[in-house]
């Protein structure tokens, strides 16, 4: 069976699911952070084979936009949560419950 | 069945492997071990970037990516000590209740492309080369480009900010 569309979507939206997964069940914030570069990537995927197969470049523009504004998120994540350690020694998220009623 | 083919099943296949490990390692709870496998998911990305013929975005997703904010993970990973945050257990609450809801999700999007079958008559034609890309970002995607410069900028003293001593 030749590979086509179809086949890469799949794998997208497996990976976006296993991201998704990841921020669900996991509950450490740097985890739960690669869970989320994970779902990034998935897209990322979906938009390229969505370019290749439409003869489209505008596809790969925006996986150009997408991965420099994920790299300038995770900066300004990471440097969160230094700081939010410094202040209550965790990455847990049940330990961080300052907006509970 | 083609050479494309094939390294096409093996690297869908290695991707998902090595994502299931970061998120639901059966051995290792620790964000280094999750870490490492997610270097592992964006060189298999890599891999099926270039299968899309997107070279010059796989050569960034290793160098961005698998390079520089891997890298800042581990960092900081090093830097927060973690070393008690191993024994916490997953609830089987949440356990179950994201499998469902992910599970669901998942169907949705499966049932739906196979509804829309967006690959009919569709043909990889598209040949991403390095010089289209840039013409592309420097004449059409001008002002994004020049936003994206600015938004770095803010990222950039934003952390600066974060990092001081004491946040005001």
């Amino acid at each position: 069976m030749n590979v086509g569309l179809e086949h890469y979507l799949v794998v997208s939206a497996v990976l976006f699911a296993l991201g998704l997964l990841g921020v669900i069940i996991r509950r450490n914030v740097l985890v739960i952070y690669m869970s989320l570069e994970l779902m990034l990537n998935a897209a990322n995927l979906a938009l390229v084979s969505f370019s290749r197969f439409n003869n489209n470049l505008d596809g790969q523009v925006m996986v150009f936009f997408i991965i420099t504004v994920a790299a300038a998120e995770v900066a300004v994540g990471l440097a969160l949560i230094v700081a939010l350690f410094r202040r209550r020694q965790t990455t847990h998220v049940e330990d961080l419950t300052t907006l509970k009623l | 069945m083609v050479l494309p083919d094939i390294l096409f099943y093996v690297f869908a296949a290695l991707a998902v492997i090595f994502a299931f490990m970061v998120v639901a390692n059966p051995f290792s709870r620790s964000p280094v071990t999750s870490a490492m496998f997610l270097v592992l998911t964006m060189a298999c990305l890599a891999g099926l970037f270039t299968l899309l013929h997107a070279f010059f975005l796989a050569a960034v997703q290793i160098l961005v990516y698998a390079g520089a904010v891997m890298v800042l993970f581990l960092f900081v990973i090093m830097l927060l000590d973690l070393k008690e945050e191993q024994r916490r257990q997953i609830k089987s609450l949440g356990l179950v209740a994201g499998l469902v809801s992910v599970g669901s999700i998942l169907a949705i999007f499966i049932r739906s492309l196979l509804a829309a079958k967006p690959g009919e008559g569709a043909v990889a034609t598209m040949e991403g080369s390095t010089v289209e890309l840039g013409k592309l970002l420097f004449t059409k995607y001008l002002l994004p480009f020049e936003i994206v410069s600015v938004l770095l900028l803010v990222a950039m003293v934003g952390v600066v900010l974060l990092s001081k001593k004491d946040l005001k």
